[in-house]
């Protein structure tokens, strides 16, 4: 059978009538060729026949100029849909691009920044690890003291709520560290990426610090909002305005496309705390989701953990057959932390038996923290903490705004 | 063959909607809305982006010169795939069906693993900056021997509400692409082969009917001119009209270019501000205007102003290409004084551009972006009128004329839809795929087998009730009868403004409509067929048609109707006796008055018949 490689030009016969096409791929048994219509078509390799072997092109790499009076920021990317190219070996989207690709496909930064670019992965982002996120944070930490005026990180948007609630307890940052991503992929004349990276470069240099999500607020491209790393969750699978903050309005918008900043008053301004890195993670943390007809003896196979927090119902439940469980994990040195599958609201572990039984079996009740900040958190906090006195304390601490003081009666049913 | 025509080679390629039930791309009823229920709008950006290969395609590229924010209108009948805010769900097969019909009866040969792909369309019809289209099949021929080149299925384009505003309902509704060979010569050739393919598209029963559910490109080019694509065909008795102006601009164009290299005419790419010269002017365009940019075209003098096609000059070319960059249009000095500008004024003009005598300037009134674009484009468009007929893609005008869409696309357009798997076509699949009996060979089965006219014939094959005819003849109902029914009785009930919607639709599911109800009563002698408009119409305003079918039911039996023939013969016995079997006629209209319609008028008469000859020989 004949062997053929990705740009070959070859014939080939289709009812009768010869034709001529680039080979692109192979595609479950079949050679899928480019015609020259652009049409692709899949035909049986036996009956394609090569003619000419074509040197792949070089890829053309155009200089990307920068303006030297503007501010700088630090794009570091590890994949993820705001830079993604076609794969020919599996017909799929996947993650290509470096940083300094995205300069050339996105030319409108160019106006708001000059950049220096670093990647530290490839990958997609149900691929991250906390080994990932350390790596990350101490990229960033060390872009922050070579004196970037803020850190853009694209990263898919599968785990980058994950990813930011990470880096914001194991970062002080006197700058914006901004993630950025895109729910279209960047190769489609419609993709979220341009709007999202142009806003998210405007938050880098603006007069914030922390760790934020900058994504599309609506469907429409007429601003992007500022999330907190602590407070933001994907709430859809495909939507460009899947993040939202849960439980508040988010620090700010940005509009496009004139790219005006607007901050709330809750917002922490530029320069208010001194860089440093806190990079250590207990990884043995887990999360679970308690459904009914759990069976109580699954939570015995994290007895080896340090730490699990518990999605649970409703105020913070688990039914009232896991409570002694639960009370053998915490006798074992495993800390316990309940927090709510509602997402939106706090956990009350004091106003039925269930819950009054999972404090006096010493769980932790995790206020209004979402499920995943509460897991990372953990894992930094038991990872940071001297003793489990001090791990108990900083869980109950609100450290990086993963707590809201009071529930507010914001509006928290999703949108149309 | 015309002398005009000299040289003419045209393909035409047909889009024809399918009336599937789900789009082609997602669940959704392919069904339009009136822009008034729509439930919701939002916009988008769109910007040109890389190949595979990294090249920007130049069709794509040229919509890219403005930022464009396009408004998109949805409904509860749409969802977030028309949004671009969900991938596709896999390809419709209803629709993979119908497309590969099509195929087999035009002889083609499917390609064996079908691949979706996205071909970039960014000026807003589309929410994800492509449109979905599929090659499915390819090399055939129509019965009438025209070669078709390929057929693939697409998604429709959202429709255009206006400006860059679209409605989302249109969006996604699969259409088939069907391609022929460049080999037509004619107008008039090319007319009947759109005409053609329509019939053999209809033959499905599967495509959507009714206006914009089909539309024609033609590709056009002429010796020494260049291929041209005109966009969006809907009247088939246009094709000839627009092909016959393509033609005739062509040539003119052509002509253009021989006199203006022979004047040593030229383009001077400078572009002068003369925005001063303007400051007191009349003009209220260039009053308002920020700024006016001004383009030397030294030799074009008069022949910018020249007609090429009816009521079109070289300069409107000029100002479509213009037009692409946001402005309004342009003037030269071939149409000046005009429009407010005075003969000062354009003198003045002359003097600041150091144009001379054959010399033509253009100025372009807008804010300074919009008019450097504008007047690049002018300059582009003038140095390819010294090489004669750029490649376009360019949009009908009212009346046939065409007006420039957009250079023509190439192959950096189309790149893979990674998010639709393809889809195998086995030889099994293939070989068990019915043909449809062709439209015209059933008009003439229709015509032969059940002794219909042959216009009747044609008429009903090409009727959206054809299913509705041959059921009601399979099940006894005389053709002709079935036919005029159909066809005739129900469109004259719904000329006097009645809603004849009830008659043609089932009422309820699973039921008979109320027209075949009708039918079949006569079919079975209970009725009379003369009967069957006053119990449609009774069905129309209201009447169940069980009901109105009972109000008319014959009966009068044969003994009471031969009674009545013999009183009104004795009553008219003189003039029977006069005219002998010629009174039968004069004496039909009394005896129906009597029999009141609920009996089959050729039993009356030939009762009526019987009466009179036993009168005249007792």
């Amino acid at each position: 059978m004949n062997v053929f490689v990705p740009g070959d030009r070859v014939s080939f016969s289709l009812g009768g009538q010869p034709g001529t096409g680039t080979y692109i791929t192979e595609r479950d048994g079949m050679a899928v060729l480019k015609l020259d219509s652009g049409y692709n078509i899949g035909i049986p390799p036996e009956g394609c026949t090569l003619l000419e072997r074509v040197e792949a092109p070089r890829p053309v790499t155009k200089e990307v100029s920068q303006d030297p009076s503007l501010p700088q920021l630090s794009i570091i990317s590890t994949g993820g849909t705001i830079a993604s190219r076609i794969d020919y070996r599996t017909g799929a989207v996947t993650s290509q691009f470096d940083a300094a690709d995205i300069l050339r496909a996105i030319p409108g930064l160019r106006d708001i920044a000059r950049y220096t670019t670093r990647k530290i992965s490839t990958i997609l982002s149900e691929n991250m690890t906390p080994a990932l996120w350390r790596e990350l944070a101490r990229a960033v930490f060390a872009e922050i003291r070579d004196g970037a005026r803020g850190v853009i990180v694209t990263h898919g948007t599968d785990t980058m709520g994950y990813s930011a609630a990470a880096l914001s307890f194991m970062l002080d940052t006197p700058v914006p560290v901004v993630f950025v991503g895109s729910q279209r992929s960047a190769d489609r004349p419609s993709s979220d990426n341009q709007m999202n990276a142009l806003c998210s470069a405007r938050v880098g240099v603006s007069d914030l610090s922390g760790v934020f999500v900058v994504m599309h607020d609506t469907t429409s491209d007429d601003r992007c909002a500022i999330h907190r790393g602590t407070r933001v969750r994907k709430m859809h699978t495909s939507r460009r305005d899947a993040f939202r903050t849960l439980g508040a309005p988010p620090l700010g918008y940005v509009s496009y496309p004139d790219l005006e900043v607007t901050l709330s008053p809750g917002a922490t301004r530029r320069g208010e705390e001194e860089p440093a890195l806190h990079d250590r993670l207990e990884e043995r943390c887990a999360l679970v989701q308690f459904y009914p007809g759990m069976p109580p003896e699954s939570l015995r196979s994290f007895d080896s953990y340090r730490g699990l927090v518990i999605s649970g119902t409703g105020l913070g439940h688990v039914s009232s057959g896991m409570v002694p469980v639960i009370g053998d994990l915490i006798e074992g040195g495993t800390m316990v932390v309940m927090t709510s599958q509602c997402l939106h609201g706090r956990v009350c572990d004091r106003v039925y038996d269930t819950g009054r039984d999972l404090l006096k079996a010493g769980v932790i009740e995790g206020e209004d923290m979402l499920p995943e900040t509460a897991l990372v958190k953990l894992m930094w906090v038991l990872g940071n903490a001297k003793d489990g006195e001090e791990a108990r304390a900083l869980m109950q601490r609100n450290l990086k705004g993963e707590y809201l003081p009071r529930s507010l009666a914001w509006e928290t049913k999703s949108r149309a | 063959m015309g002398n005009e025509e000299q040289g003419l080679k045209a393909g035409i390629e047909i889009h024809q909607q399918l009336n599937t039930r789900e789009k082609l791309f997602c669940h959704c009823p392919p069904v339009l809305r009136p822009f008034e229920e729509r439930n919701g709008e939002f916009f988008r950006y769109l910007r040109a982006t890389e190949s595979e290969l990294g090249e920007i395609d130049r069709a794509a590229e040229e919509e890219m010169k403005n930022l464009r924010r396009f408004c998109y209108y949805t409904y509860d009948t749409t969802c977030l795939v028309e949004n671009d805010e969900e991938p596709p769900a896999p390809l419709n097969r209803e629709a993979l069906f119908i497309c590969l019909q099509i195929a087999k009866m035009c002889g083609m040969t499917p390609v064996p693993q079908v691949h979706t792909m996205r071909k970039l369309v960014i000026d807003g019809s589309n929410t994800s900056g492509f449109q979905r289209t599929a090659l499915v099949a390819v090399n055939g021929t129509l019965p009438g021997g025209v070669p078709i080149e390929t057929i693939c299925l697409e998604e429709e384009a959202a429709q255009r509400v206006e400006g860059d505003t679209f409605s989302l309902d249109r969006l996604g509704i699969p259409l088939v692409e069907i391609t022929t060979a460049p080999t037509m010569r004619t107008p008039e050739e090319v007319a009947e082969v759109a005409r053609y393919i329509g019939m053999v598209l209809r033959s499905t029963g599967m495509v959507r009917r009714g206006l914009g559910t089909i539309r024609q490109d033609i590709n056009i080019s002429i010796p020494g001119g260049a291929r041209v694509e005109i966009k969006g065909v809907q009247e088939l008795d246009l094709i000839a009209e627009v092909v016959r102006r393509e033609v005739q601009r062509q040539r003119n164009l052509l002509s253009l270019r021989d006199r203006l290299l022979a004047r040593g005419a030229r383009v001077d790419p400078t572009i002068r501000d003369v925005s001063s010269l303007f400051s007191k002017t009349k003009s209220s365009i260039l009053k308002k205007a920020p700024c006016i940019l001004a383009v030397l075209l030294p030799g074009f003098g008069g022949l910018a102003g020249e007609e090429i096609q009816p009521g079109r000059r070289l300069g409107s070319e000029f100002s479509d290409y213009a037009k692409k960059c946001g402005v309004g249009g342009i003037f030269h000095t071939d149409e000046l004084p005009a429009y407010g500008i005075t003969a000062e004024e354009v003198e003045a003009l002359r003097n600041a551009t150091g144009a001379g005598e054959g010399d033509c300037v253009v100025i372009v009134a807008a804010d300074a972006r919009r008019a450097e674009c504008a007047c690049r484009q002018v300059i582009r468009r003038a140095g390819l009128a010294l090489a004669g007929v750029p490649e376009e893609t360019r949009r009908m005008e009212e009346g046939g004329n065409t007006s420039y869409m957009r250079p023509l696309p190439g192959a950096a357009r189309m790149y893979p839809e990674t998010d639709v798997l393809p889809v195998r076509i086995t030889g099994d699949y293939w070989d068990s795929i019915p043909v449809p009996e062709l439209l015209e060979k059933r008009a003439a089965r229709f015509a032969g087998e059940l002794g219909l006219d042959p216009a009747l014939a044609w008429q009903v094959v090409y009727s959206e009730y054809l299913p509705l005819f041959e059921e009601a003849v399979r099940r006894g109902v005389a053709p002709p009868l079935a036919a005029r029914t159909i066809l005739a009785t129900v469109k004259e009930i719904a000329r006097d403004g009645l809603d004849t919607g009830v008659l043609l639709e089932p009422q309820k599911t699973p039921g008979d409509p109320a027209v075949l109800t009708v039918l079949l009563a006569v079919a079975q002698g209970r009725l009379a067929k003369e009967a069957v408009p006053q119990v449609l119409r009774s069905v129309c305003q209201g009447t169940d048609v069980t009901l109105a079918i009972a109000a008319l039911e014959t009966r009068i039996d044969d003994a009471q109707l031969r009674a009545i023939a013999d009183r009104l013969v004795q009553e008219r016995i003189a003039f029977v006796r006069e005219k002998g079997q010629s009174a039968l006629g004069p004496l039909m209209g009394p005896m129906m008055k009597e029999v009141g319609g609920t009996v089959d008028g050729k039993k009356v008469s030939q009762v009526l018949r019987d009466a009179i000859r036993d009168a005249l020989g007792g």
